[in-house]
Order: structure tokens, then C-alpha cells, then sequence
């Protein structure tokens, strides 16, 4: 490639001085100190979650108190950074949702990880997972970021349920078959 | 051997395609041979044709002919014979390949149909999809993708019917999701001839159950949760412990007897999950024993050998085979090697060269059981014919290691090498094993490797990769399906170590060892490890064929037929 030397221009006399550039910026700072502030007290302000927002995943329970997630490891195929690791389970015969069968032993999303694309809430097919409001993990160690199931039920609470599946499927179980 | 009668091939019209086939195939198998799927739940190419699902029904027409003269009636359109379609769809399984025969099954009428057996079908089906382990390989998920409706127009209540029914102790039923395909019943009676299993109750109320008092609990269980179209037969081993979309699948042979069952090891990251059978007409159909599902566990048993040891302590792996070496010399002209007929082909005829090259005599454990008639057959050993033909040993073995305790107490033998054999249990004494110094190459820890001079773990069946000769003289491959576990060396390094120890030389990699073996085995002339069929080779048998061996009649073999087929 052609090498094309540049002239440079030589400084004129008002920018050897450097006032009109200082001058410039000064305008710039008085303006500025008299509207109002537009940046935040990160962290003692928080700003406001917009709606849709995909924070850190989350596991949720329904209204009574169930969790939600059947282990059905959905989430674990579809997710691309290969971040969410599910150790599957048998609810025992003898439980109060022993209609469900089946529910994680672990259930463990590595946060180094995620990268918050949503698929595993997207692709839930019991409503369990859920990207919620939490923006902010940091931890010391790898270890720490790593969220375990107490941990993901812990930031997930409980979210309404409109469809009570399981619910519905042990009221037909006791009321048996009509006909 | 007399040739099978030729089958009297017909010509039939499958969708536009002509295609010749045996008189009287089934239309299911016929289209499989162009390409056309028929979608089906009851049938299945080894059971009865019952016809009770209805998902696989077709349009059907024959060449039309003159009721009264018998003369072919031609369409004036096309100069063709004329073809009478059947106004109503016909069944594809029930319906055999016949002369001329016309088969449409991209029709709209027949799209109806299927959609239609799917929506009833449907309408009882729980949508337990998340929480069913035949989610990923069930048929009424893959035709609901094709013949589903989307969405029901069922408001009423749903059936009812009993969940997590343990029907024997290996097999659970989830009553609804079944969808009375019967071939777990026709299975129970035709294969496993132990007729435990029925429907009881008429129309919607069907149930599958057992019959009162039994239970479903024969040794070929398993194979109904294979069959089972949809998740009502689950497996209690593989219950909720992995969904098969993450499962790797890896050709596998059942070790457990010289049926050599053909195998799929179905494992994800180094772990095996679950073993299934893998269809191979000439062994063992689509099935397999339940005994043979469980092995995969000894990959993982706490008792695995892990560590290499010289007189009882941790050793390094080039260290044990130089304290072989020594004790080859120290005792040369009397040592003695204990093959194994669980050990591959490969790893016998590195025990040969072994052998050879101490001039050591060889022997070989036998472990016959009973046979069950289907799939098991009273040589427990996977691969006894192996070991005839790579020559390690020249007649058949016997259970008891007489001739060795003879030598060692006649003081002929001063160092022993067995190939994975527990040598207490094959007969030998305390005392006679205490006047030999024992080298052990094994996968388990058990006496003999307790009181070994030198220890080698090596891996199991589903660590590595080789090949068995079933009872057939059916020479079948197996592959890695894991990798080994730490401190275990594959048996192929160790031996081919053990052999540049006496001074030789011998290949451990699969591809130059069975250059060797086509060069030195003449029943293996042209076989390599990569060009051997998925479904074996038939050996020639007859240098064998005047030894009496211990099995008896099983699936698709006859001892009394032992055919010297050579198709390499």
C-alpha cells in the first residue's frame, strides 16, 4: 500500500494559548451545573426494572408452595453456554405432590456462565424458570457463582399461577372416573 | 447345506414406485424399502400382527379383472391394467405383498385417518411429556408432530387410571399413557413364553395389569419397556435418572453369555446409563436379557481394581511389568498363563503370543450355567470360540484348573499370569497358590488379585474396543463406549508390555494388531477391525466342529446345525 505523507498545519497563534479550547470546556461545565443530575448513586440508587427484563435466572413455586420445575432438563439441552446442570428425581409415592412424580435433586446454573438469553424460560415447559429483576452476582470464587437450588428457589419466591396443572390432575385423580 | 428356498418375489406399486419383495411381506416392511414410513404403533417386525392401533392404515386397490373371464381389465386412458381401489382404508399391517398390488399412503383420505387415530388416541393421553422418560423416543410425540391436531377438542374429563403399578421388579407402568398396543402382551407370550400380561376391562376402562398374583419378573422383562411405543412401560434402573436426548449411543455386545446379544451402551459424559438391545436378525431379534442390562454397573464398582501393585503396594505401571520380567526369568520354562474367555480376540492372541514366547503352558476357566432357551446359553463365557481360533487354547476348557494344580504341586510351575481369572475360585488351593508367584491382569478386585505378586488393573467391556466369538462363530465388534477410570491400563497395552518383557514384540493398537492377527490367524484372513460388519461374520467352524460344546438350543441357534458358512 501506498505510503501518503500528511502535512501537518502548524498551530496558529489563538490555539498555541489554549484558551479558546479551555474557554470551550468551561461553557460546557457552567451549562451543565445548572440543569438538573442525570446519572445515578449506583449502589444506593437502583434504577427501575423495565418489564421483560432478563436478569439472573431463577426457579419459582406456585402459589401453595410447590416447586414448579419437574426436572424435565429442557433447560439443560437448550441452553447454549451449556451453563445449567440438573441432577433428576423421584417425588416419593407418599408425598403431598407425589402426582408430579418427578422434581431435581440439584438443580445448579453456573453464573460465570449465563448469558442471560432467556432460552431456558422460554423453553419451560411447566413455568418454572424464570429471568427475573437480580442484575448484580459477584462472589469471590468461582464456587460462589455457581447458583444451587436453595439459592435459585431463594431469588425466584413465588410467582401466580394460572394454570395449576398438577393441582388439577390430583382433584381428577380423588374424584376418579365419572362414567 | 441346503440352500433356503428362494422366496417367490411380487411386484407391488408402493406410492408411484414399483418395488419386487417376497410374496406376502407386510406392506409396513415393503414401504420401508422405498423410503415410505407408515406410521404404526401395535406392529412390530418380530411379534404377531394384531391390527389393534390403526395408525398404519392405507389406501389399497388390486388390478382389476374380469369377474367372468378372469382377463385383465385394461384402463383405456393409461393402456394399463385397470386398478379397483378399495373405497375404505385398509390396515398396512394386516395386508400382504400380493401380485400387483397397489398401496397409497399419501392420500388425503389416509392423512384423515391418521389424524384421526391420533386425536383419539389423544384424548385419554396425559400430557405427562416433562415428566416421562420416553420423552425424545416415543412414537406418539413423533406422530402427534406429524398427525396432531395442536390443540384438543376433548372438554370432558380425562380417564383416570392407576400410576406407578410395578409390574414386576424391574419393569413400572404408568396405566395412562398406555395406549393398548398389546406388544408387551404378545412379547410375554410369544417370546419370553411367560404369559403374565392382559388387558382387563372393556372400552376406555382398558388397563394393562398382570395377571392376579403374577408378576411380570422373567429374565426378558426389559424388553417390553423397549417395545413400549409410548412411556406406560418405564424401566425402574433408568427411571428418571437421564432424558435419552443427552445420551450417546455406542455399539456394544452383551458379555454375559456366548449369545454375544447385540448391544447399544447409551452413555453421557463417561457415564453409561442404561444398555438396550440393537436389532441383528441372524442373534438376538431386538432383544435381550434383563441380566445383561445391569453390567454396565461393574464400571463403577467400588471394588475396581485402580492402582498397580508389587507385593501389595502402590507401583507405577513400567515398574510392575519389569517385576514381571523378573519373575518370567527366575522362573523360566515354568510359567503358566490362565486365559480368559471374557477376554476380546484380540487380547487372546496377545496372550498366546505371551504364551509363545515363555513357552508357557495356557489354560482357560469354562463357566457354564443354564441355558434359558432365548438369549443366555449355558457357556457364560462371551468368547470361549476366540480363543479356539487365535489357538491359545486347543480344546475345550474345563471349570476346574486340575492340570495346573497338578503342575504347581508337582513344582513344574513357579509363576502364573491370569488374564482376569480369580484363581480360588477356578479351583486352585492356598497352598498351591502360595508356591507360585501370581501375576494378576484384572478389572475387580477379588482373591487372586488380593494375594498377586503383581497387580495390572485393566478395563471392562464398555472401556474398551474388540471383538467376540459367539456361539455361532459369528465374529462381532464391540467399541469404547467410556472411557477407561483412572489407573487402569487397556488389556491390549499390558499384554503387548508383557510380551516386549520376555524380549518380543507385539503391536497394542487395535488397527496393526489385527494386521497380525489376518496374517497369523488363517480363520481371520481378510478381517480387519474397521471392515467387520455392525452384524458380525460368520467364521468357518469346521476345525471345531468335532468338539462337543456346552450350549444348548437358543434363539436363531441350533448346536446340532452348526453351519461352516464362509461369507468373508
Amino acid at each position: 500500500m501506498a505510503i501518503i505523507p500528511l502535512e501537518r498545519k502548524p498551530l496558529s497563534l489563538a490555539e498555541r494559548t489554549y484558551l479558546p479550547a479551555i474557554l470551550s470546556g468551561l461553557k460546557t461545565t457552567f451549562a451543565r451545573l445548572l440543569r438538573p443530575i442525570e446519572t445515578m448513586e449506583y449502589p444506593e440508587q437502583r434504577p427501575a426494572i423495565p418489564p421483560g427484563y432478563r436478569g439472573v435466572p431463577t426457579l419459582v413455586k406456585d402459589p401453595n408452595g410447590r416447586e414448579k420445575c419437574v426436572s424435565c432438563q429442557l433447560c439443560e439441552f437448550v441452553c447454549p453456554p451449556k451453563a445449567i446442570r440438573i441432577t433428576p428425581g423421584e417425588i416419593p409415592a407418599d408425598a403431598p405432590t407425589a402426582q408430579v412424580e418427578k422434581a431435581p435433586q440439584a438443580f445448579e446454573i453456573d453464573m460465570l456462565r449465563c448469558i442471560y438469553c432467556g432460552l431456558c424460560q422460554e423453553v419451560c415447559p411447566e413455568e418454572a424458570i424464570f429471568l427475573q429483576n437480580q442484575y448484580s452476582m459477584s462472589g469471590y470464587t468461582r464456587a460462589e457463582m455457581v447458583n444451587h437450588k436453595d439459592r435459585l428457589y431463594e431469588l425466584g419466591g413465588t410467582l401466580p399461577d394460572p394454570h395449576l396443572k398438577w393441582d388439577k390432575k390430583k382433584a381428577a385423580a380423588e374424584h376418579g372416573n365419572t362414567h | 447345506m441346503i440352500a433356503p428356498a428362494k422366496p417367490e418375489l411380487v411386484t407391488v406399486n408402493i406410492d408411484g414406485k414399483e418395488i419386487a419383495v417376497p410374496k406376502g411381506m407386510n406392506v409396513i416392511e415393503a414401504a420401508r424399502q422405498v423410503g415410505v414410513d407408515v406410521p404404526h404403533y401395535c406392529y412390530h417386525p418380530k411379534l404377531t400382527i394384531v391390527g389393534n392401533c390403526r395408525m398404519c392404515l392405507i389406501e389399497m386397490g388390486l388390478p382389476a379383472v374380469d369377474p367372468a373371464t378372469k382377463a385383465p381389465v385394461m384402463d383405456p386412458a393409461t393402456g394399463k391394467q385397470k386398478i379397483n381401489w378399495i373405497p375404505r382404508p385398509q390396515i398396512g399391517c394386516a395386508t400382504n405383498a400380493s401380485a400387483g398390488l397397489h398401496i397409497r399412503t399419501q392420500t388425503p383420505q389416509v392423512k384423515d385417518c391418521r389424524e384421526g387415530v391420533m386425536e383419539f388416541l389423544l384424548i385419554n393421553h396425559p400430557l405427562d411429556c416433562p415428566i416421562c422418560d420416553q420423552a425424545g423416543e416415543c412414537k406418539l410425540q413423533e406422530q402427534s408432530t406429524g398427525y396432531g391436531r395442536g390443540y384438543s377438542r376433548f372438554i370432558e374429563q380425562k380417564n383416570v387410571k392407576p400410576k406407578r403399578t410395578l409390574l414386576g421388579p424391574r419393569v413400572m407402568l404408568d396405566d395412562e399413557r398406555c395406549i393398548l398396543c398389546s406388544r408387551c402382551i404378545r412379547f410375554s407370550k410369544e417370546i419370553a413364553k411367560d404369559d403374565v400380561l392382559g388387558f382387563i376391562d372393556r372400552g376406555s376402562y382398558s388397563t394393562l395389569t398382570c395377571y392376579p398374583g403374577k408378576k411380570l419378573e422373567n429374565n426378558y422383562s426389559l424388553n417390553t419397556v423397549d417395545i413400549c411405543p409410548v412411556g406406560a412401560l418405564t424401566s425402574t434402573d433408568f427411571r428418571f435418572k437421564m432424558r435419552v436426548w443427552f445420551l450417546k449411543q455406542t455399539n456394544s455386545i452383551d458379555p454375559e453369555s456366548s449369545v454375544g446379544a447385540n448391544t447399544v451402551a447409551w452413555s453421557r459424559e463417561g457415564v453409561i446409563y442404561r444398555l438396550t438391545p440393537r436389532r441383528n436378525d441372524e442373534v438376538n431379534d431386538t432383544w435381550m436379557a434383563d441380566s445383561g442390562r445391569v453390567l454396565y454397573k461393574a464400571v463403577t464398582a467400588a471394588d475396581r481394581l485402580t492402582a498397580v501393585k508389587v507385593n501389595g503396594a502402590d507401583s507405577a505401571l513400567d515398574i510392575a511389568v519389569h517385576a514381571a520380567g523378573e519373575l518370567f526369568k527366575s522362573a523360566a520354562g515354568a510359567v503358566a498363563i490362565v486365559g480368559s474367555g471374557r477376554s476380546t480376540v484380540e487380547e487372546q492372541f496377545l496372550t498366546k503370543k505371551l504364551a509363545t514366547a515363555l513357552s508357557a503352558s495356557t489354560h482357560l476357566v469354562s463357566r457354564v450355567g443354564q441355558g434359558d432357551k432365548i438369549l443366555v446359553s449355558a457357556d457364560r463365557n462371551p468368547n470361549v470360540r476366540g480363543a479356539l481360533v487365535t489357538g491359545l487354547i486347543p480344546a475345550l476348557p474345563t471349570a476346574q484348573l486340575a492340570a495346573l494344580g497338578t503342575a504347581i504341586d508337582a513344582g513344574q510351575v513357579k509363576t502364573v499370569v491370569s488374564v482376569g481369572e480369580d484363581l480360588f475360585a477356578a479351583g486352585l488351593n492356598a497352598t498351591q497358590l502360595a508356591k507360585v508367584a501370581v501375576i494378576y491382569l484384572g478389572t475387580h478386585a477379588n482373591a487372586t488379585s488380593g494375594t498377586a505378586k503383581v497387580v495390572l488393573p485393566t478395563l471392562t467391556v464398555f472401556e474398551k474396543s474388540g471383538t467376540f466369538v459367539n456361539q455361532q462363530f459369528r465374529l462381532q465388534k464391540f467399541l469404547k463406549v467410556v472411557p477407561g477410570v483412572s489407573g487402569a491400563t487397556d488389556d491390549l497395552v499390558v499384554l503387548s508390555k508383557l510380551v516386549a518383557a520376555t524380549g518380543g514384540a507385539a503391536p497394542s493398537d487395535l488397527n496393526p494388531l489385527w494386521k497380525a492377527l489376518s496374517a497369523e490367524v488363517p480363520a481371520l484372513g481378510t478381517v480387519t477391525f474397521a471392515n467387520l460388519p455392525e452384524t458380525g461374520l460368520l467364521l468357518d467352524a469346521t476345525p471345531w466342529a468335532a468338539l462337543s460344546f456346552v450350549e444348548g438350543e437358543t434363539l436363531h441357534f441350533k448346536p446340532a446345525a452348526q453351519a461352516a458358512v464362509v461369507t468373508a
